[in-house]
């Protein structure tokens, strides 16, 4: 309970010191500082899909796109300091902001009890899924039309970051090229962690079905992976004209879909599987689902085309 | 007090401090960074309310643990257009504002 | 209700299928075929829609089907109310119509892809199959979900022509959609802390009037308000609108602004009616009179005629929620009056068509004269009679004037309130025609005037492309043909006749 306490007091404090922070790297640093402490609280809220996904995602490649963004936005950070606003509407906020905060603190309190929960009925209907993972159960099963629009989201922000490029270099090649160095540290770095890390991608999407873990957190690590080699220069991105790139990003929504439609021929409705195919079914559909999370995460960070097709 | 009804609070702190930094601060970037204070702290309301739904041998009520799983992935694509989106107005007007606020 | 996994239930999930599996195949086929595989998809999901309205007229029911057999609370439902298969039937003919016309301005690339027409089509797909998800979402997180994918599609369209005031005013209304949504999911948290469920149907038997139903709701509605640009939420509304190309306009002014005020109506008459607050209400009808006024006012200074229509439309969303004072009953288990429940989703379909009618009639204007200035228009209504009259005709219905659709909406309002003596609103409704009435004058007493030389345009406007136009106006007053009283289609699916039906 005390460690409890701290955790919570100290997940707060950085919390102020992120919004506090002058300069706008440091308050990243305390961005992404919050968020692996926040994976910590969902250890502790019993919660392990969720801290790894924090851990991944929430901190990992949300960190590493805030911290490239503050770097290239230094100048227009300093200038765009000056213009803060007056001390009305700044007073007006605090108070605005303890009400809404308080509010929320007193209905936090104010839930009942018992509290209503689904777990029983999430407990129950888990043999018909055959998998082992409750929260594998709710994304792929029960509420699996949630996860496919998802991927569908995560796939037009993509499109939306990709109508940023000028016209002159659409269909281009990403980000800019980082140079190989095979004296640096960051290619060593690379070429040591990188096979380690797919295979840790590979295993905790695995794992998923049975255990803490799953598509989403394993999709990040290997988006990661391939992250970390384009910057050490060890790969460029491809160009976002190829066909094979299109072809992976969309795969999983559409094996998604397929599997889904055919839900209607073979179990009565869609999305829905029939009781003694349902693992391997949800299975046939993550591993494509994983490979297009994995691409579309990677292209979210690498940005528009900035460089022309050859 | 359990440790439910402990990280909830601080759930509606953090959603708190981040509505604060939204309104006040004037760089799109620190917006950004005070967005996700927020969906922090919404995403802690719902484990706190999860953490209370422990039945069945569950530690924890499933159902909510998927939507924040959901809801991290999309606070994330949402953190990358709005990013690129103020990289590309970087680029083309050379300042990193909005204009009048919003 | 049984699960509907017949022809019913099916065609719900096609709404939301096709125009989705559209937008994976022109991603996968290239940005050449993204405008054919639009036109293939059009008539598919207008037959979808269409067929849903049939179905739902048919049975008088409501349309539910509950994705991969699993039942609410664990499972998600979606259901076509009367309500929901006249929002998707509006949306696919208003969407068929922009896509015709935008053939022009976004044609396909005869060699290699351009970014321009495969982001056009791509979006303008997903566009559409979010707002099919939210018109027959049944639960409460995939709504959320299906607000997320409306955004994202809708936000790249401002910053399409990539100038800074547009990829600023793309930026601002992102910051505003996210905060609408994440306060939206703040709320459906507590209520799931609170009653276990996110089930609609589920939530209006098990809520009851308590400190966490009204935090959640307010939490909810605020975030719906601030993405539907509601006053004081409404700054990001014009920049965004006159910013992003004409067929984009029309569809972000005529339905994606329509999505969260459809939702704050499923959240207040759907899930709240055993919770009456009529105080509540009056707070929305003041808010949209602050709309109404302010964005009429706004409008009347403007210099360009795109953004004196973005302001319109800011101004026009107000009427849309006078509705809520007018169409709650205090008394328990009749939260609507059915008068203004009609007028105040019949202002919401005339104006889609009026808005978009305007902002296309706008585009082929500033087409033609390389320009959108109000002060410059002159002879332009010689040049394109057909253009101006399209546009004449949507001020017609926003201005409230027979025959249109905009003038039964205005006058069931007023006689509701009339009716139920909340006259100040009476006084609201007409001061707006009159605002409107400002606004559409300056710009056709300027349109209709002659030019001191005459005019060359700078480029020729296909006809095809104003037949369009007239079209999607005619529309408008065609609505205006609906005998005054309430629509039966309407009216199925009313909570009083649901809520019965579930176990």
């Amino acid at each position: 309970m005390a460690f409890d306490t701290g955790l919570a007091v100290l997940v707060l404090g950085v919390a102020v010191w992120t919004l506090a922070a002058h300069d706008t790297f440091a308050a990243v640093i305390g961005f992404v500082t919050y968020g692996l402490l926040l994976a910590l609280v969902w250890v502790r809220l019993a919660a392990p899909d969720v801290a790894l996904t924090e851990a991944a995602i929430g901190s990992g490649v949300t960190g590493g796109l805030l911290l490239g963004a503050s770097t290239r936005l230094r100048r227009a950070e300093i200038q765009a300091a000056g213009e803060k606003p007056g001390a009305t509407l700044r007073f007006a906020a605090v108070v605005l902001c303890t009400l809404v905060s308080a509010g929320l603190a007193a209905i936090v309190l104010l839930l009942p009890e018992p509290a209503p929960t689904l777990a029983p009925q999430a407990a129950a209907s888990m043999a018909a899924t055959g998998l082992g993972n409750p929260v594998t159960a709710v994304l792929m099963a029960y509420r699996a039309i949630d996860t496919l629009l998802e991927t569908v989201v995560l796939l037009l922000a993509l499109v939306g970051i990709w109508s940023l490029a000028p016209d002159g270099v659409w269909g281009g090649f990403p980000g800019r090229r980082h140079q190989a160095d095979s004296e640096g540290v960051l290619t060593f770095v690379a070429q040591l962690l990188v096979p380690i890390g797919i295979l840790v991608g590979i295993y905790i999407f695995w794992v998923g079905s049975v255990a803490p873990g799953g598509e989403f957190q394993g999709a990040t690590i290997l988006a990661a992976m391939w992250i970390l080699v384009m910057m050490a220069g060890l790969v460029d991105a491809p160009p976002v004209s190829r066909r094979w790139l299109r072809l992976l990003l969309i795969a999983g929504p559409a094996v998604f879909f397929a599997i889904g439609l055919a839900g209607f021929a073979i179990a009565g409705a869609f999305l829905a599987y029939p009781v003694d195919y349902a693992k391997l079914l949800i299975v046939t559909i993550e591993i494509p689902v994983t490979l297009s999370i994995a691409v579309t995460l990677a292209l979210l960070v690498a940005g528009p085309p900035e460089r022309a097709p050859k | 007090m359990s440790d439910a009804t402990l990280f909830g609070l601080c759930g509606a702190v953090l959603v708190g401090l981040g509505l604060f930094g939204l309104i006040v601060h004037p760089q799109p970037l620190r917006k950004i960074l005070a967005f996700n204070l927020v969906g922090g702290g919404v995403f802690l309301l719902f484990g706190a309310v999860a953490r209370r739904g422990a039945a069945a041998g569950f530690r924890g009520d499933p159902v909510p643990h998927a939507l924040i799983i959901t809801g991290i992935v999309v606070a994330f694509a949402a953190t990358a257009l709005a990013i690129a989106l103020l990289l590309r107005l970087f680029r083309e007007a050379g300042r990193g504002t909005l204009g009048s606020d919003g | 209700m049984p699960n509907s996994a017949t022809a019913g239930g099916f065609l719900l999930v096609l709404a939301i299928v096709l125009p989705i599996s559209g937008v994976l195949l022109s991603l996968v086929l290239g940005g050449r075929h993204a405008e054919r595989i639009t036109l293939i998809v059009m008539p598919a999901v207008l037959a979808v829609a269409l067929a849903i309205a049939a179905a739902v007229w048919r049975t008088h029911n409501v349309l539910q089907y509950f994705v991969g057999n699993w039942n609410p609370p664990l499972g998600v439902a979606l259901r076509a109310d009367g309500l929901s298969a006249t929002m998707m039937v509006t949306a696919a003919v208003l969407i068929c119509g922009i896509g015709l016309f935008a053939r022009g301005q976004f044609p396909s690339p005869q060699q290699s892809e351009l970014r321009a027409p495969l982001v056009f089509w791509t979006l303008l797909l997903a566009i559409w199959g979010a707002l099919n998800a939210v018109f027959i979402g049944g639960d409460l997180f995939n709504l959320y979900v299906a607000l997320e994918l409306l955004t994202f599609a809708a936000v790249p369209l401002v910053s399409l022509d990539g100038r800074a005031e547009t990829l600023a005013a793309a930026l601002r209304y992102l910051l505003f959609a996210l905060l609408g949504s994440i306060l939206y999911l703040l709320g459906a948290v507590l209520l799931y802390g609170a009653y276990g469920t996110l089930d609609i149907v589920l939530l209006s038997g098990r809520i009851h009037a308590g400190p966490v139903a009204w935090v959640a709701i307010s939490l909810m509605t605020t975030g719906l308000l601030a993405k539907a640009a509601l006053y004081p939420f409404h700054l990001w509304l014009p920049p965004a609108h006159a910013g992003a190309p004409a067929p984009a306009s029309a569809i972000l002014s005529g339905l994606v602004v329509k999505a969260p005020f459809f939702l704050v109506i499923r959240l207040w008459f759907d899930i709240m009616p055993r919770m009456p607050e009529p105080a509540a209400a009056q707070v929305l009808g003041i808010l949209g009179t602050a709309a109404i006024l302010v964005g009429s006012l706004v409008a009347l200074r403007q210099v360009r005629l795109k953004l004196l229509i973005a302001y319109s439309t800011v101004a026009q969303i107000g009427y849309l929620f006078l509705m809520f004072p007018l169409a709650i009953k205090p008394e328990m288990g009749h939260p609507w009056h059915t008068t203004a429940w009609t007028g105040g989703v019949l202002q919401a379909i005339s104006h889609a068509f009026a808005k978009a009618a305007m902002f296309m009639a706008a585009g082929l204007i500033a087409e033609a004269l390389g320009h959108d200035r109000i002060a410059g228009l002159s002879g332009i209504g010689r040049a394109l009679p057909i253009t101006v009259f399209a546009f004449a005709l949507g001020g017609v219905s926003l201005m409230g004037l027979p025959p249109s659709g905009g003038f039964v909406a205005k006058a069931m309002l007023l006689t509701a309130a009339v009716a139920e003596g909340q006259w100040w609103w009476a006084v609201v409704v007409l001061v707006g025609g009159l605002l409107a009435g400002g606004y559409v004058f300056l710009v056709l007493a300027r349109a209709l005037a002659d030019a001191s030389q005459p005019l060359t345009l700078l480029s020729p406007i296909s006809p095809s492309r104003q037949a369009v136009v007239v079209a999607l106006a005619v529309c408008a007053v065609l609505l205006g043909f609906i005998p005054l009283r309430p629509l039966e289609l309407l009216q199925i699916g009313r909570p009083d006749i649901a809520v019965g039906g579930m176990k």
